[in-house]
C-alpha cells in the first residue's frame, strides 16, 4: 500500500527532530570554555565512549570541511585509531582507494594492521552522530539539505539551539531557508528563558504565519508567558484554528477530486457500453480487475526479463491492459451480448454470471489473496502546497484520468472508429446503408468501453488491493456516476464522477466515512427522482426509444 | 374469486405435501432408519422454503409488473432483523452477559438503555406486524418516489441495487443498534419452544411451507384478478396503458408494497431457521442471486419462482460442499445459459412441448390479449 511509505514519512521528520533538539542542547552546553582549545579529533581517536561522542558533537559544529567525512567513516566503521596513546592521536579514513587522513583528507601510506584499530560506536555515539548529521546539514552546500535541517530545528524547538541557529542565520545567503531559520529561531526563543516581550510578540506573529499543526501544539506547549504574549498566543491559536479548518475543506476536496478522477476512469468505460450501446454491462468492474491484474503480470514480466525497465512498468501496462481488457470485451460482445441486444434487463443478469465467472477465473489462476502491485518511485511521495499536503500517487490518477478523458473524447470526435460509433448510435439503419458494418462498431465499440476499464484497473492497482473483489467494489459506484450524469454524455459522466467524488469526500468529515457514503446513495436517489434521465440527458425522440 | 386450476393444485401438492412428508421421516422414523430425515435436513428444507417466498415476492413484481429489482434481499432482511430482534428479546437474561434487557452486543458496547426503537420487540405479535410493516412502509416511501417520478427500466433496477447497498453499509455500523458488523445470533427460543431441537425445526418448517401456499394463493388471486391483467398490460406496454386512462405507479407501488410485505416475511421465517442475521443479507449480490432463481423456473409463472429457489438452492448446497471452487462458475453460467438459450424458464420448456405456439407468436397474442383486457376494462 502505497500510503504506508507517507505514513512513516510523517513520524520520520519529528522523531529525528526531537532527537536532534535533544541532543543539541547537550552538545552546545558541553562545548563550554572549559573545554575551549580541545581537539575534537584527539576527543574522537579515545577509548572513551562519552569522549567520542563529544568530539562528535564539538566537530559537528565547528564548521571544520572535514566533519562531514570523518563523522560518516564513523558512522560507516570505517575510521580508524591509533591503537595506543599517542600525542598526535592519529586518525585515518578507510576508502575504497586506501587510507586518508582524517584531519586533512590527505592519503596516507596504509597502517600497520597491528597499529590501529577500528572506532568503535555504542548507542551515545549513535545519537552524537544522528543529531550531528542534523547540524552539519546546516553547512551543507545543497539548498534542500539546509532547509530540512532548519525545518527539523523548527519542529523540535530547543532553545538550546538559539547559538547555533543565530551562527547559521549569520552565514547563510538563500532568502528560502534563512525565512525558514528565522522561524526556527522564533520558536527556540519563545521556548527559551530569554528575550523581551517585543521580541515574543514579534516571534509569535512570526511562527503563527505557518498556520499548521505542529506551530498550534507549539503555541498550546509554551506556559508562564507574559500576559500579552499569551494573549497574542491565544489569538494565534484560534487563527491557526481558522486557517487549518479551511485547509481542511481544501483538503477534503483534493481528495473528492481525486476520488471523482477515480470513479471517472471506472466509469468512462461504462459510458461507453452503457451510454452509447445501451448495455448494462455487470461485468465491467471485472473488466477493471482484469486490468489490474494485468498491470500485474506486467510488472512480474519485467521483473523477470528487464529489470532495468522496473520504474517504468506502468507504462508498459496501460497498453497491455486495454489490449487485453478489449479483445476480452469484443470476445464477449460476439459470443454474449449481441444476443441480447434490446433485452436490457437479460443483458443485466447475463453478464452478471459473467461477472461471476471472471471472477472466479482470476482467483482460480492467482489465488483469493492481494497481489502485491508495486509503485515506481516517480509516484510516491507527497507534495506540500501551502498548507496542504498533495500524495503524488493521487495527483498523478488525476492527471491520468484527464489524459485517458482526453484521448477517449478525442478518438470519438475525431477518429474513424469514433465517427462509425457515433454514426451507429445516432442511427442505426442509416449507418448500415451507408456501407458501415454495424455489427463490427457493436464489437469494437464494446471493446473500447472494457480496453478504457482495463486502463482503469492499471490506476486502481495503484491505490487499492488488487484481489478478485477489486471490480466489485466499484460497480455500484459506476453505474451511480453515469446515472448522475446522464446517459450518452461524456461530459456529463465527467460531472457525475466529480460531484459524486467530492460530495462523498465533504460530507465524510461530518458524518464519518460509511454514513457519509449511504447519505450519497440516498441524495442519488432522491435525485433521480427529479431527473430519470441525469443531468445532462439527450434530447429528442432517441430518449423514448 | 381463484379457481383450482392444476398447476395451483400440484404446486400446492408438492409444497404441503413434501413439508408433510419429511416432517413424518424426521419425527416418526427411528434415527437408524435409511428413511430418516435428520433435523438439519428439515432445517435446510425450511431455509429453501423461506428462499421461495422471496423468488415468490420477485416474481410478482418481475414477473408481472416488470418492475427488475436488484434488491429485495433488502426486504428481506429487513423482516430478518424484526424477526431478529424479537429472538433477542427472548433471550432475556440468558445472555453472556445474563442482562435482562440488553442484548449481549449492547452491553458489550457499553450501552445503558435499551433504544427506543427495541421497545415492543419483547411482543411476538409486535414483532410480526413490524416484520410485514418496516419492509412495507419503506418499500411504499422508495416506490412512490421511483414510480411518480416515471424512473423505470434499468434505473430503476440500478437504484434498487444502490437502495440495498446503503441498508448494507448502514447496518454494518454498531451505532445503529442492530448488532454491527456480527448481527444478531445465539437465539435461545421462540414462543417458548427451544430453537434447535428436532421438533422446533419441523414446526418451522410446516409454519414455513404454510405461509408459502397462502403466499402463493395471494400471488395467484392478485395476478388473477383485473387488478393482475392491468399490471401485466402495464409490463408490455406502460405507456399504452396510461393513455388508455390508468394510472400505471399506483399499481405498481400496490404490487411493490405487497412483494416488499412477502419478502419481509420470508425474512422473518429465514431468521429463526439459520439461527442468525447479519448485514450480508443485505448485499446487492444475494438479490441479483434471488432474481436468477425466478429466472431459472420461470419468469410470470409463480409456480416457476418456487422451483426455481428450491432446484437452485438444492444445487448450490450441493456444490459448494463438494465442488467449492465451481459453485461461481456454475452459477455464473446459469445465469448466461438461462437469459440467454431459457428465457421462459424451466416451467417454460414444459409450456413449449404441450403447446407447438411458436414464442414470437406467443408473446404476440400475449400482448394483444392484454390490450384487450385493457380496452375491456376501459369500455367495461
Amino acid at each position: 500500500m502505497p500510503g504506508g511509505g507517507t505514513g512513516w514519512r510523517r513520524w520520520r521528520l519529528p522523531l529525528r527532530a526531537v532527537m536532534l533538539g535533544a541532543v543539541l542542547s547537550l552538545m552546545l552546553a558541553m562545548s563550554g570554555p572549559a573545554r575551549a582549545g580541545s581537539d575534537p579529533f584527539s576527543d574522537m581517536a579515545s577509548t572513551n565512549f562519552d569522549m567520542v561522542a563529544r568530539g562528535v558533537s564539538a566537530l559537528a559544529v565547528s564548521g571544520s570541511p572535514r566533519a562531514a567525512p570523518v563523522i560518516d567513516a564513523l558512522r560507516d566503521s570505517r575510521l580508524f585509531a591509533w591503537r595506543w596513546p599517542r600525542p598526535d592521536s592519529p586518525l585515518y579514513i578507510r576508502t575504497a582507494k586506501g587510507f586518508v587522513d582524517a584531519r586533512t583528507g590527505a592519503p596516507v601510506a596504509a597502517p600497520p594492521p597491528v597499529n590501529v584499530r577500528l572506532v568503535i560506536v555504542n548507542d551515545s555515539v549513535r545519537s552524537a552522530i544522528a543529531a550531528a548529521e542534523g547540524a552539519l546539514d546546516l553547512t551543507s552546500p545543497k539548498k534542500k539539505v539546509r532547509l530540512d535541517a532548519a525545518e527539523e530545528l523548527y519542529q523540535s524547538a530547543e532553545a538550546g539551539a538559539l547559538p547555533l541557529i543565530e551562527q547559521a542565520l549569520a552565514r547563510e545567503r538563500d532568502p528560502a531557508v534563512a525565512g525558514m531559520l528565522r522561524e526556527a529561531h522564533a520558536a527556540a526563543l519563545l521556548k527559551s528563558s530569554s528575550g523581551s516581550v517585543s521580541a515574543r510578540l514579534a516571534a509569535v506573529h512570526q511562527v503563527a504565519a505557518r498556520a499548521d499543526l505542529s506551530t498550534r501544539s507549539l503555541l498550546e506547549s509554551l506556559q508562564g508567558q507574559p500576559p500579552p504574549v499569551a494573549a497574542a498566543i491565544q489569538e494565534a491559536i484560534r487563527e491557526i484554528d481558522r486557517r487549518l479548518q479551511l485547509w481542511g475543506v481544501l483538503e477534503n476536496v483534493y481528495y473528492g477530486i481525486s476520488l471523482g478522477a477515480v470513479l471517472l476512469l471506472a466509469a468512462a468505460g461504462l459510458a461507453i457500453t452503457f451510454g452509447v450501446m445501451g448495455v448494462i454491462n455487470m461485468a465491467h468492474g471485472e473488466m477493471v480487475m482484469i486490468g489490474a491484474y494485468t498491470t500485474f503480470v506486467v510488472q512480474q514480466l519485467i521483473a523477470a526479463s528487464a529489470p532495468a525497465l522496473t520504474d517504468l512498468g506502468l507504462l508498459f501496462a496501460v497498453p497491455a491492459a486495454f489490449l487485453v481488457a478489449g479483445m476480452l470485451g469484443v470476445v464477449i460482445e460476439r459470443t454474449l451480448i449481441r444476443f441480447l441486444y434490446g433485452r436490457p434487463l437479460e443483458t443485466l443478469l447475463a453478464t452478471w454470471g459473467l461477472s461471476l465467472i471472471l471472477q472466479q477465473a482470476v482467483r482460480s489462476i492467482f489465488g483469493p489473496t492481494n497481489q502485491d502491485v508495486s509503485s515506481p518511485p516517480w509516484m510516491s511521495g507527497a507534495v506540500s502546497l501551502g498548507g496542504l499536503t498533495l500524495t503524488v500517487n493521487r495527483l498523478w490518477i488525476i492527471v491520468f484520468a484527464a489524459l485517458v478523458l482526453g484521448a477517449l473524447m478525442g478518438v470519438l470526435r475525431w477518429g474513424g472508429l469514433g465517427r462509425s460509433i457515433r454514426a451507429v448510435m445516432q442511427n442505426r439503419r442509416m449507418a448500415a446503408v451507408m456501407g458501415i458494418r454495424t455489427p463490427l462498431i457493436d464489437a469494437l465499440t464494446f471493446g473500447l468501453g472494457s480496453g478504457i476499464a482495463g486502463i482503469a484497473g492499471v490506476a486502481l492497482s495503484q491505490i487499492d488491493n488488487v484481489s478478485p473483489n477489486l471490480g466489485q467494489n466499484y460497480i455500484i459506484d459506476s453505474f451511480m456516476v453515469v446515472v448522475l450524469g446522464g446517459v450518452g454524455n461524456l461530459w456529463g459522466t465527467v460531472f457525475g464522477a466529480m460531484s459524486l467524488g467530492v460530495v462523498d469526500k465533504l460530507v465524510e468529515p461530518f458524518a464519518g466515512a460509511v454514513l457519509g457514503k449511504i447519505l450519497v446513495l440516498v441524495l442519488l436517489i432522491l435525485f433521480i427522482q427529479r431527473r430519470p434521465r441525469g443531468l445532462f440527458p439527450l434530447k429528442g425522440r432517441v430518449v423514448e426509444a | 374469486m381463484i379457481y383450482p386450476d392444476r398447476a395451483t393444485t400440484v404446486t400446492l401438492g408438492c409444497v404441503l405435501g413434501g413439508a408433510a412428508i419429511l416432517a413424518v421421516l424426521n419425527q416418526l422414523t427411528p434415527a437408524a432408519s435409511a428413511v430418516h430425515v435428520p433435523g438439519f435436513a428439515v432445517s435446510l428444507v425450511g431455509k429453501y422454503l423461506c428462499y421461495a417466498i422471496l423468488a415468490l415476492a420477485i416474481d410478482l413484481v418481475w414477473g408481472y409488473a416488470g418492475i427488475l429489482t436488484l434488491g429485495h434481499a433488502a426486504f428481506f432482511a429487513l423482516g430478518g432483523y424484526a424477526m431478529g430482534m424479537y429472538l433477542m428479546r427472548e433471550i432475556g437474561a440468558r445472555g453472556v452477559y445474563g442482562n435482562p434487557t440488553l442484548p449481549d452486543f449492547m452491553v458489550f458496547l457499553g450501552w445503558k438503555h435499551l433504544p427506543w426503537y427495541w421497545h415492543g420487540f419483547s411482543h411476538f405479535g409486535f414483532a410480526l406486524t413490524m416484520v410485514v410493516l418496516v419492509p412495507g412502509v419503506l418499500a411504499a416511501v422508495f416506490g412512490w418516489f421511483a414510480f411518480r417520478s416515471r424512473v423505470s427500466g434499468v434505473y430503476l433496477s440500478i437504484i434498487t441495487q444502490a437502495l440495498t447497498y446503503a441498508l448494507m453499509l448502514a447496518f454494518f455500523r454498531n451505532e445503529m443498534g442492530f448488532g454491527g458488523n456480527n448481527g444478531m445470533t445465539d437465539f435461545k427460543d421462540i414462543l417458548g419452544v427451544p430453537l434447535g431441537r428436532d421438533s422446533a425445526s419441523v414446526g418451522l418448517m410446516l409454519v414455513t411451507a404454510v405461509v408459502l401456499s397462502a403466499a402463493f394463493l395471494l400471488a395467484r388471486a392478485i395476478t388473477g384478478s383485473r387488478f393482475g391483467k392491468v399490471l401485466v398490460a402495464v409490463r408490455d406496454a406502460e405507456a399504452r396503458t396510461r393513455f388508455l386512462g390508468y394510472r400505471p405507479e399506483s399499481y405498481k407501488l400496490t404490487v411493490w408494497v405487497i412483494s416488499a410485505m412477502l419478502a419481509g416475511l420470508g425474512g422473518a421465517l429465514y431468521v429463526p431457521q439459520v439461527g442468525i442475521i447479519n448485514p450480508s443479507e443485505f448485499a446487492p449480490a444475494n438479490s441479483i442471486e434471488a432474481v436468477i432463481w425466478v429466472a431459472v423456473g420461470g419468469r410470470g409463472t409463480l409456480a416457476g419462482a418456487i422451483l426455481g429457489a428450491v432446484l437452485v438452492n438444492l444445487g448450490k448446497t450441493w456444490l459448494t460442499s463438494a465442488l467449492p471452487e465451481i459453485w461461481l462458475f456454475a452459477m455464473g453460467g446459469l445465469f448466461i445459459l438461462v437469459t440467454v438459450f431459457l428465457p421462459h424458464g424451466i416451467l417454460g420448456l414444459f409450456a413449449a412441448r404441450r403447446s407447438s405456439t411458436a414464442p414470437e407468436r406467443e408473446s404476440a397474442a400475449a400482448e394483444s390479449a392484454a390490450a384487450e383486457t385493457v380496452a375491456r376494462e376501459v369500455t367495461g
